[in-house]
Parts: structure tokens; sequence; C-alpha cells
């Protein structure tokens, strides 16, 4: 048996997760807890400065309303979320996130995150809702707050946090263990606020030598969020909602500053443009074929329209959109000059910013972007709430967002609680709420943070704890260094073994089916009831197959609890995909079986997982909107 | 490779009391040898080359290579991260050279002040106004159904 000396911590409220909603817990639950004389602890996984999906920076902050200057309303934002999601959003928490997220994009910019500035002092915009910063540092201030606010003592770096511990129905803590030292920790809680982000790595990438690391969104978002919510019997909302960015191929360069600021468009191998030649194919996605913007998973389809007709590559026309510009100074060379000297600046900033890798691929590939056009592609699929995906728990919404119709269904006394009692989520962690980003996630946090300090004051009772459970979920997440231990030798290469597989292995064996079964890159992002059936049957072996994971050290000992976590959040998928018999965002994934949007299917698809059955249930819950009174 | 690290250049941070791109990789990769005193990445294809441990590497030992199942050789893009703000030298397969500067910081390290300056607009657990609001959305109060 492995050796692991068991540390206990006892505390109110624990964050679990570093990333950008848990650092906007931090800092409100810091305030609120030193008034009621109450504790807060963090836990990451990594280093606060980098850690989570903000780790490497960003070039643009994508949320900001502007509710202060008028430029928007909350209508405006509740809008346009949910006609981009096919109009299965929960209004009342998009509402929420949109109401406080300009704070926290005046926090960060106090804090230190250079935001850009016109001649009057105003944001420079990339879009309508999108702000253009300097932002290699974004995370490092943003964490720098959140330390200050909760004081290194309370924080917890590389440990990571796999199951909730439950009293009852009720969450009262977590367990993990240190990726450097063999502890294995215990935090008693009164609440839990989870902020772990969201998952790659579920499907095949479509690199998958050295390049499997370049997934769009961060390898080490593995799905704890949703293992962790899932495995305390909280009901998930929005699993088939997956997000498939478009993005510069292979590297996964972000394309909104060439989209949205240099005005470029996108053609396939002929020189058509999908968005023009497949306007028609809008019709049949109406309502929300017609509005403006088009949907990302409707601009997504018509892109891969052309891609399974074999009218590839498809070519961001960085040439012609700089020669667009560069019309406008044709009297005017000195003008011309500084323009494309600026130009150039923010094009490459843009990726050296958030994706360096993009910045070496074009270096690589002797890129001149005002010369020649660069290949546009649609990545794997990911699980991530925050951004054009929809996944996440199913979480009460605020009581003062409802109307009389929404509030017995989304109301169930405290704001981004899940239906397990005690457990919060925010960013990725909560579902249908898309479009948070960065500065959502972080105001989410905020929200969360507050609520769940009024809970824990309204519950102030002790966590109970069953010493015997704990010794038990120990054993269990030790169990793959044990089992390596136990059976090594065996064979000459400690790599190939009929008694264990590695984590690496294991990664791949669910890549393939998911790849293949459902709608993955492979498939062409098709499915239907069959392959998703024989799916989730390949995905029953892998299962039990878990339980034969091996680590050798504490890093692969994270590792297999990581593909554990993403195995869940693959049966979570599947098994929504499978109930919702309808083809609703045909650009994150198309049902060959159920090719169109159905009535009956305006509603949202949850499930869960029942911890003393072992059996899921799948709930359809009705769409309530309240746009109207906002 | 992602990223690696040059022999001779790295230390293994013997000077200070933890191993920098150790310290900062955010998925674990980096590890220092003990025997050669000499970091490595031991999961070059799990790193998403974010340039965590190349921005804190105190000795310039870590470089990237950009990923070889798609990347041609022979570019590089070096960062020098400063205080406030940033350096790239991007080198071109074909020998171009273009270099950037960006800020990354309006303010002091170590000094973001978690309300950032903006008074507390409620003492009232119960009330969704968060504890830098209204003062920080500008608004003179959060919208609500109410």
């Amino acid at each position: 048996m492995a050796n692991f000396e068991t540390r206990e911590v006892s505390t109110d409220l624990l964050i679990v997760g570093g990333g950008m909603a848990a650092c906007g817990a931090a800092v409100e639950a810091a305030y609120w807890a030193k008034k009621h004389g109450l504790k807060v602890t963090l836990v990451d996984k990594a280093a606060m400065d980098r850690s989570g999906a903000v780790a490497m920076g960003l070039s643009a902050i994508n949320q900001y309303v502007g509710l202060k200057d008028g430029q928007n309303t909350l209508k405006d934002y509740v809008d346009y979320v949910r006609n981009d999601l096919m109009g299965i959003t929960r209004e009342d928490l998009v509402a929420n996130i949109a109401r406080h997220v300009d704070s926290s994009v005046h926090l960060f910019e106090k804090w230190g995150l250079p935001i850009w500035k016109d001649e009057k002092g105003a944001y420079v915009h990339e879009g309508r809702w999108q702000l253009m910063i300097n932002g290699e540092s974004y995370k490092v201030v943003v964490a720098e707050a959140a330390k200050n606010a909760l004081g290194m003592d309370n924080i917890y770096e590389r440990v990571f946090i796999t199951e909730p511990i439950m009293d009852g129905n009720k969450c009262v803590g977590a367990i993990g263990f240190s990726v450097r030292e063999n502890v294995f920790y215990v935090f008693k809680a009164k609440a839990v606020l989870v902020a772990m982000g969201g998952a790659v790595h579920v499907f095949k990438p479509r690199s998958s030598g050295e390049g499997l690391g370049r997934a769009w969104y961060p390898p080490w978002n593995s799905g704890s969020s949703a293992y962790f919510t899932l495995k305390a019997g909280a009901e998930m909302t929005c699993q088939e909602v997956r997000f498939i960015p478009v993005r510069f191929k292979d590297a996964y360069g972000p394309v909104g500053a060439w989209f949205l600021l240099f005005k470029s468009r996108a053609t396939n191998g002929l020189d058509e443009n999908y968005m023009e030649t497949r306007k028609g194919e809008l019709e049949k996605w109406v309502p929300y074929g017609k509005v403006k913007p088009v949907p990302a998973n409707l601009r997504n389809w018509l892109m891969l329209l052309d891609v399974q007709e074999g009218k590839g590559p498809i070519f961001m026309r960085t040439e012609e959109a700089i020669a667009n510009i560069a019309a406008a100074y044709k009297d005017d060379p000195k003008g011309y000059k500084t323009k494309m000297k600026e130009l150039e600046s923010e094009a490459w900033e843009d990726f050296l910013d958030m994706t360096i890798s993009q910045a070496i691929l074009w270096a690589a590939s002797n890129v001149a972007p005002e010369e020649v056009k660069s290949e546009i592609a649609a990545a794997e699929p990911y699980f991530i709430g925050s951004h054009s995906g929809a996944s996440g728990a199913w979480v009460s919404g605020p009581e003062d967002l409802q109307t009389d119709k929404s509030r017995p269904v989304y109301f169930w006394g405290y704001g981004h609680m899940a239906t397990t009692p005690g457990i919060f989520c925010a960013g990725d962690a909560s579902g249908a709420s898309s479009h948070k980003f960065s500065s959502g996630s972080h105001a989410e946090g905020r929200i969360c943070a507050k609520e769940a300090i009024r809970y824990i004051v309204d519950h102030p009772e002790a966590p109970k704890v069953d010493a015997k459970k704990v010794e038990e979920l120990k054993a269990n997440v030790l169990k793959p260094l044990n089992h390596f231990a136990a059976n090594k030798g065996y064979t000459s290469d400690d790599n190939i073994h009929p008694e264990y597989i590695r984590p690496k292995m294991f990664m791949f064996r669910l890549q393939k089916i998911m790849d293949e079964y459902a709608g993955g890159v492979t498939a062409q992002f098709k499915t239907s009831k069959s392959l998703l059936e024989k799916g989730l049957t390949l995905l029953s072996m892998l299962k039990e197959d878990s339980e034969k994971l091996a680590a050798e050290d504490l890093h692969e000992l994270m590792r297999c609890w990581e593909n554990i976590q993403r195995m869940w959040q693959a049966e979570a998928h599947v098994r929504t995909i499978l109930f919702r018999e309808e083809t609703r965002w045909p650009g994150y994934y198309f049902r060959s079986d159920t090719p169109g949007m159905k009535d009956d299917w305006q509603a949202f698809a949850n499930c869960k997982w029942d911890p003393k059955s072992n059996t899921w249930e799948m709930i359809k819950r009705p769409v309530i909107y309240i746009n109207e009174k906002l | 490779m992602p990223s690696f690290v040059i022999t001779t250049k790295c230390d293994g941070c013997k000077a200070l009391d933890k191993t920098a791109c150790q310290h900062i990789c955010p998925n674990d990769l980096m590890v220092l040898n003990k025997d050669l005193m000499k970091a490595y990445n031991r999961e070059p294809e799990m790193c998403w080359e974010c340039y965590s441990c190349v921005k804190i590497c105190p000795t310039q030992a870590v470089e990237v290579r950009g990923y070889a199942d798609f990347v041609p050789l022979g570019a590089s893009v070096t960062p020098m991260r400063g205080t406030d703000s940033i350096m790239w030298t991007v080198k071109f397969r074909n020998g171009t050279l273009k270099r950037f500067k960006f800020p990354i910081r309006s303010t002091e390290e170590g000094k973001a002040v978690p309300d950032g300056g903006f008074a507390t607009g409620t003492e009232d657990l119960k009330s969704p106004v968060l504890y830098t609001e209204p003062a920080s959305s500008g608004m003179a109060k959060i919208p609500s159904l109410k």
C-alpha cells in the first residue's frame, strides 16, 4: 500500500479551482467571510498565477455589456445569447452574470490589466461585446487580487481534487491529493464552490502526435467540475451542448480580431463565401437562422457543408482584408505605413497574448498575412459552458430575476447553487449560461461566493464527515498506485501488462470511442441513435476497465483521475445526445436520424446520476424566458 | 518537444527555494532531475505551449520548438518578460525577424487591492449587490426585476 499521510483541513467555504471563476469567488468571499467570522479556503491543482484557461493570457475580454454608458441593455445581451444557443438558455442566469460583469472588468483595470482606450478614453471594442486588452498577464493580475484577498495561508496549490464528501444528499467537503508529496487531503466545509473548468481531450484531437497538447482549450481541463457535481448527485444540464470552435488550422490561433476588427471574410477552395452561397440553408433553422449575428454553430454548419462536399480548404482572407484597409489610404502613403505597422502589431499581439503556437506556425511557414491567406478549420469538440457551449450543472437562478412563471422552476433558495445542497457552481461548472467567457466567469464566481456565504450563515452546522467513508475514498483514490506497484515486474516493459492500463492509453481509448461514435472530427461531427448506443456499450467496458488504471507516480495518478473525469463527462454527453431526439446545433453535432429541430424539444435536456442506485435519470425541463421583463 | 530545456543554461534554480518552471507549469509537466540538477518536460505531447515556463525561467534556459507533427522547423518565438511589459522576438524560417513590445500591467507587481478602491455599497448579505457594487459597476444601482 502506498504510504500517504492524511491531512485534514476544516473550513467554512471551500473554493475548488483557481481560474477566473475561482479568483472572482475568492475576492468576494473574503469580504463577506471576514464580516461574518468565517474561513475561506481555495484549492488549485496548479499555481494560481498561471492556472486555468487564461494561463497563457488573452487578447480580448469577450463579455463587456457597457451598461453604465447605455451601450447595451441587459435585454440586448440576453437576446444575443438566447439566439446564439438556438433558444436553449437560462435567461435568469445570463442576465445575472451580465449585470455584474462590467464590475469585474472595471476591477481588472484597477488591478492593472491594460485595456485599450481610444483618444477619448473609451474602451476600444473588437466587436459589440468584446474589448481589446494587452492581456499577457491577465491571469497573473486577476490571481494577485484573489491571493491578496485570501492570503496564501488559505490557498493550497498543487492539490488535485477528485471526489466530493457527502453527508446524505448534502456536500460537506472534498478529497484530493498533493501532486508534489505523498499527502491525501480531506477538506471539510459547509459549502463547496466548484470552479474547476470544462473538459478537453474527451474527443480525439486533430493532432495526435506531439501536437496532441495543442487543443484550443487547455489540455489540463479534464472535466473535474462535471465529475465532481455528477458524483455529488447534482442534476446536470446541456451536456449535449459541446462547443466546436473554428480557428486557424492546427495551432488554433484566434480568429476574432481578423473577423471582427479587420473585417476579413472566409472562403472555400473555390473562392466561394459559404456565408453567401449557403444562405438558403439558414431557412431550415429559423428563427435562429435569421438573427444577426448568425449563431456560431450555424456559421460552423455552413462551413462544414462545404468541407463535407470536398470544397476545402477554408481560408481566412487576410490578404484581402489588409488590401481593403490599405485602399482607404491610397492617397496617403505616410498614413498607410503607420496603419500597416499598427495592424501588424495588432495581428501578432492577438496570437502572442493567447496562442503563441500560432505565431510559431506562421513564422515557421513564412506567412505574410498581407500576401497569403491562412487556413481555418473546425477544432475537435470541447465542453466549455462559459463560451459558446453550455454544459454544466443545473443551478438555481437569482431570486430577484425571476418571473411568476420561472420562479417555481428556476429558483431554489440560493443563486447558482446546484440541486445538491452546499454546492455552488461558476464558470464552466454551471450550465445553460453561455457567453460569460473570462470576465463573466469571474463575475459568476463573485455572485456564487456571496450566495455561498449566505448559505453558510443560514446553515451553520458543522460538516458531518464519516471517517470510515473517508478511508474508503482514500483507498479508492490511491488504487492506481497500488495496482501498478502490485503488478509491475511481471513483464519486461512496464507499459504493457495484461492486468492494467496506463492513463495515456486509457485516454486514447476514450477519445477513439467518442470520435467515431459520438460525432468527433473523423465522423465529421455526425452521429445517430445506433452509433450512440454502440458508443455507450464501449464506454461501459471502458468504465469497468477504469478499475485497472495504473500509476507509477503522483503525476500519473493525477492523469488517471483526469481521465476518469473525462470518461464521466463523455457518458453524460452521449446519454444526453441520445435523449434529445432532434438536431438543434448542427454545427456542433448532427444527428443523422433526427436531422432537424423539433418544437417539443424547445426544452432543456438534463441528466442526473444517482449515487445510491448507480443509475442515470434523464429529465426534460422547460425553457422559460424573462427577456420581456428586462 | 514543445518546451525544452537547454542543458548548459539550466542550473535547476539551485539558488531559489523552488524550481521556477516546475512551480509554474499549469499541466505539471516541468520537473527537476535532482541528480543532474536540470529540469525537463516529462510529457511534451501534453504541452499547450503556454510559455509560462519560458517566461519565468531566471536563466532563459527554456525555449519552445513548434510541435513536430505539424510545424515546419526553423522558426522561434522568444519572449523577455519584464515587470510592466513584454518583448517578443519572432524569427521566421526564412530568417525574417520581427520584434514587438506590449505592456502587460499598469500597476506595481503584487499591489492589486481586492476592492480596486471601489466603495462598499451594501452590508446586506441577502442583497444581489456585490461588495464593490454599485460603485464598481459605474451605475447608480444594479438592475433587478424587483
